[in-house]
């Protein structure tokens, strides 16, 4: 069974349809892609997911319950965590405590220094740790979205354009971390332009394209669809 | 029904003041993103300028009318957008609010320098030689006809600028993109500029027109503004339809209150405090979404070491022991509240320095907290102490929860919508039972505070007081600092950073909100309490809204993340009083410094404290300095102590001392320019990471 359920999930800004009728799903120990040109709908499917955004229709169940109607504290009690594309990090806090605020809320509460500092160090933020949040280049800041998220020890991980800004070294580590992840029993949802990436990591990849799922399939499926390359092709 | 219809037509002749002076205040907004706190001290100004010109001088009307809508409130409003409004108009909302709201208490007080309050002005009406005349069986005066021609000719007037030329569309479009309107060709300084000049001209007219019926008195004419904001906010701030509409509901509310309310000893203030109910639901009801993104400039909290801190404590005892040996006893009663007032400061550190929660309700409840002490602490128990703390908390818990709905500048107006209703009505209500539980306030008059009961030892001198409030202090200011070290301190700063962040974590706003306004409602309360001591007895008028914003504004310029803010604060308030002795205007002058400083410092929001905490901390750690320091001020005290010197050849002494000491500890400090070896473990510590720190430590780990 999926860890994550979206159906027929609707959104609209104005008359404008931000998502229509989209449905996905996302697996323990798999990693999820989830592709489409700008402005195709992903980050606000991931803020219904989250529970940001109330859709006008459409339900979402994480780990077969319900969650539809429950705000974002409560999702994420059910274990779900998310990075956000428009970094959301507590400026004023150095590195270390925008991951233990997490930790300190999440199930590791009790042992949050320690927790705290093992994913410092997993994510080689070490040299940043004390440094205000606001003061940190992009690049990094979006690390430290993806710390704070893993220090709530989640089982469902939604990560928008994690990797934008980073270089090739620095990408191909990422994908090593989301591997283990994955390797680990998490879910992950992975947002992402970077197609090298998502082809190499994702297990299965679902295309966005203006708020309707055009199509789902594992990446050397998607990498050949027709419909993809057009939507593609269109935007560009 | 003719009473009804009577009530009507008053009711509508106010309300079309309060849509003139609202229309203004949703201008200001909409073209400039700017809530014009001292919207209706412009209005109060111009009446005042009014009666100047009308009455205390004796020109014409037409004349004084021409002078005042065509030349005076246009220029107010001209300089108030160069100076003011522009340097702080590409900073946050907070920086914007605090220079309104400088703005409006220094109007206030200018107001009261110039037209000492004692005098009574009356300002006649228009036509007010005119029979009124009849429409069926209802009497309108020419005064009322009027008012409404002019509200019906401003709607007229607005509707043709926004709609049909050019500036107005420049108006309307300005707040939304400045960048982008400036592609367009348009010019947003100019859109701007008109924008001020407009609605200043608009809040003058309210003014003139209102000030008739009401009594010309500054801070009560300012206030009338209240009834215009609510106006303002049925349009959301944004739509002038709606905010005639919205004063309609509002005049006609307050005037059938007047006629219909039942008269007994509790309502009559519900009437006063009607506007300001209204608006606090009004807030509640409409939602409002932001004008602009997020504040993303945000002002930095340090985090303070405990030693630091513990030092700081032990030199506020210190500071107070000194002042309550030094002074006499006619400057310990000026001087004395120095540490409550900096109790009271300190409440805006963790609520807006932390969590970005901005109340402009603070002092209202230390008036909650000096009633509750001085109720049930009479024989000076200190249990009292702490029913006053928590009572204190109870109202905080209890803003907090509407509160949650509000943000930025609807927070700051929400939470002085509350202080109103405290002031207008709570404040003046009667002794009155609720679930059997008798609850006295003000008694209508002042309630005696008596000083605290230390097992035994009846404190109630004032240097005694003095001693015992700055203990409290020392304590809140550990409390706090101890507070931003810990995890309650963290979540609140992340909550102000990204609360979509906080919540999707987990974090639950609702509890953290009502926590931190809890806990400084209970700190302003504890300070409250110490004020009422000091001064003895307290009346309502000590705590209202007016007397509250020159706390607010002292803090910020203090710094409101920082936690040596309480006792910055405390002196900053009533150390101007020195002034006071010096020249008969010097009262007038320490009323206005707060405003003017706000205005001054509203660009640097990382505060003063900060600066003086790097500019002493060579002082602290200098070891020829420090000892000479102490040994100077203990010899001076000593002096002091023994009559030799009097207070304040000692306090000039600690000054020139300390500043003394403290520019030879930084020449020194400079003049050693060999940096301080810092073991390895420290790098990126005590000093920042550079770039070529990995290579120096793996080839010091490779060569063993
Ligand atoms: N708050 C909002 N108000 C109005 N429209 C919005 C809002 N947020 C998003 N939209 C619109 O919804 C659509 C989807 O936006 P979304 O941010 O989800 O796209 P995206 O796939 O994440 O794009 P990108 O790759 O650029 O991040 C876009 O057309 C966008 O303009
Ligand atoms: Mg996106």
């Amino acid at each position: 069974m999926a860890l994550l359920e979206v159906s027929g999930v609707t959104v609209a800004f104005g008359g404008n349809r931000a998502l229509d009728d989209v449905g996905m799903s996302a697996e323990q120990g798999r990693i999820t892609g989830l592709i489409g040109p700008n402005g195709a709908g992903k980050s606000t499917l991931f803020d219904v997911v989250s529970g940001l955004r109330r859709p006008s229709s459409g339900r979402v169940r994480l780990g077969g319950r319900e969650v539809t109607r429950l705000g974002p504290a409560r999702r994420s009690r059910h274990g779900l965590a998310r990075t956000f594309q428009r970094l959301e990090l507590f400026g004023r806090l150095s590195v270390r405590d925008n991951l233990l605020v997490a930790a300190e809320l999440g199930p590791e509460r009790r042992q949050a220094e320690h927790c705290v500092a093992r994913i410092i160090d997993q994510l080689g933020l070490a040299e940043v740790a004390d440094s205000p949040a606001d003061t940190l280049p992009t690049g990094v800041g979006r690390l430290v979205e993806v710390g704070r998220a893993l220090a709530v020890r989640p089982t469902l991980l939604l990560l928008d354009e994690p990797a934008a800004g980073q270089d090739g070294e620095e990408t191909e580590r990422f994908a090593t971390l989301l591997r283990s992840l994955a390797d680990d029993g998490m879910a992950v949802v992975l947002v992402e332009h970077d197609m090298g990436l998502v082809m190499s990591v994702c297990d299965e990849v679902h295309v966005l394209d203006l708020g309707k799922v055009i199509a789902v399939g594992p990446p050397e499926v998607i990498r050949n669809d027709e419909t993809v390359l057009a939507a593609y092709l269109g935007d560009a | 029904m003719e009473q009804l219809l009577t009530f009507g037509i008053v009711g509508l002749s106010t309300a079309a003041i309060y849509a003139v002076i609202g229309s203004g205040l949703v201008l200001t907004y909409v073209t400039t993103g700017v809530f014009n706190f001292a919207h209706g001290a412009a209005g109060m100004l111009a009446a005042f300028c009014y009666w100047q010109l009308t009455v205390g001088w004796g020109w014409p009307v037409p004349v004084g009318l021409a002078v005042v809508l065509l030349v005076l409130a246009p220029g107010f409003g001209l300089a108030v957008e160069r100076v003011l409004m522009r340097p702080v108009q590409h900073l946050g909302e907070a920086e914007r609010l605090v220079m309104t709201v400088a703005l409006l208490s220094g109007a206030i007080a200018v107001a009261r320098w110039i037209w000492d309050p004692n005098v009574a002005r009356p300002l006649t009406v228009f036509f007010a030689d005119r029979e009124p005349f009849h429409i069926g069986p209802v009497t309108v005066t020419w005064h009322q006809a009027l008012t409404m021609a002019v509200a019906v000719a401003v709607a007229a007037g607005l509707w043709f600028l926004l709609n049909r030329t050019r500036t107005g569309a420049e108006m309307r479009a300005t707040v939304d993109d400045r960048g982008l309107v400036q592609l367009t060709g348009a010019d947003p300084l100019r859109a701007g500029r008109v924008a001020w000049m407009l609605s200043t001209q608009l809040a003058a007219l309210g003014g003139i027109l209102i000030a008739p019926t009401v009594a010309l008195d500054a801070s009560q004419l300012s206030l009338l503004i209240v009834s215009a904001y609510t106006a303002a906010v049925f349009g959301w701030l944004r739509s002038l339809p709606l905010t005639f509409i919205g004063a309609v509901v509002v005049g006609c509310l307050e005037s059938y209150l007047t006629g219909y309310l039942p008269q007994n000893e509790y309502l009559p203030g519900l009437r006063l405090a009607a506007p300001a109910l209204l608006l606090f639901i009004a807030l509640l009801v409409f939602r409002h979404r932001r004008l602009r993104g997020r504040d993303r400039r945000l002002v930095r909290v340090p985090v303070p070491s405990l030693r630091g801190t513990a030092v700081f404590a032990a030199s506020t005892v210190a500071f107070g022991l000194v002042l309550a040996t030094v002074l006499s006893d006619a400057d310990l009663v000026t001087y004395g509240p120095l540490f409550s007032l900096g109790i009271i400061a300190l409440s805006y550190v963790p609520l807006a320095g932390y969590a970005g929660q901005i109340s402009l309700c603070q002092l209202s409840i230390a008036g909650i907290g000096a009633v509750v002490w001085g109720h049930l602490g009479a024989q000076g128990q200190l249990w009292a102490l702490g029913a006053a703390v928590l009572v204190s908390a109870a109202v905080g818990a209890l803003i907090a929860v509407p509160a949650l709905r509000f943000s930025g500048v609807y927070l700051a107006l929400g939470t002085a919508a509350f202080a109103v209703v405290l002031d207008r009505w709570i404040f003046t209500l009667p002794s009155f039972e609720v679930f059997g539980v008798r609850i006295a306030l003000f008694d209508q008059g002042s309630v005696e505070v008596s000083g605290p009961n230390l097992f035994g030892l009846r404190l109630d001198g004032t240097a005694e007081l003095l001693v015992f409030a700055s203990v409290w202090l020392a304590l809140a200011s550990l409390g706090v600092a101890v507070l931003r070290r810990g995890r309650f301190g963290r979540r609140l700063i992340a909550l102000r950073d990204s609360e979509a962040a906080y919540a999707t974590l987990g974090g639950n706003l609702l509890v953290a909100k009502v926590a931190v306004f809890a806990l400084s409602a209970g700190i302003a309360g504890l300070g409250g309490a110490l004020y009422g001591m000091q001064h003895r007895t307290v009346t309502a008028e000590q705590f209202n809204l007016v007397a509250g914003l020159p706390i607010f504004l002292v803090a910020v310029i203090g710094g409101l993340g920082a936690v040596g803010n309480g006792l910055f604060a405390g002196t900053a308030f009533v150390g101007p009083h020195v002034l006071t002795g010096l020249v008969s205007w010097g009262h007038n002058l320490v009323s206005v410094m707060p405003a003017l400083a706000g205005m001054g410092l509203a660009h640097s929001p990382e505060g003063i404290v900060s600066r003086f905490r790097r500019e002493w901390e060579p002082l602290g750690r200098d070891r020829i300095a420090l000892p000479a320091l102490l040994v100077g001020l203990a010899l001076g005290w000593g002096l002091r102590l023994g009559d030799v010197i009097n207070g304040w050849t000692f306090l000039v002494w600690a000054y020139v001392l300390g500043e003394g000491l403290r520019r030879y500890a930084a020449a020194r400090q400079t003049a050693d320019p060999a940096e301080p070896e810092i073991p390895v473990e420290w790098w990126g510590l005590r000093r920042p990471w550079r770039a070529d720190d990995r290579e120096v430590l793996a080839r010091g780990i490779a060569g063993g």
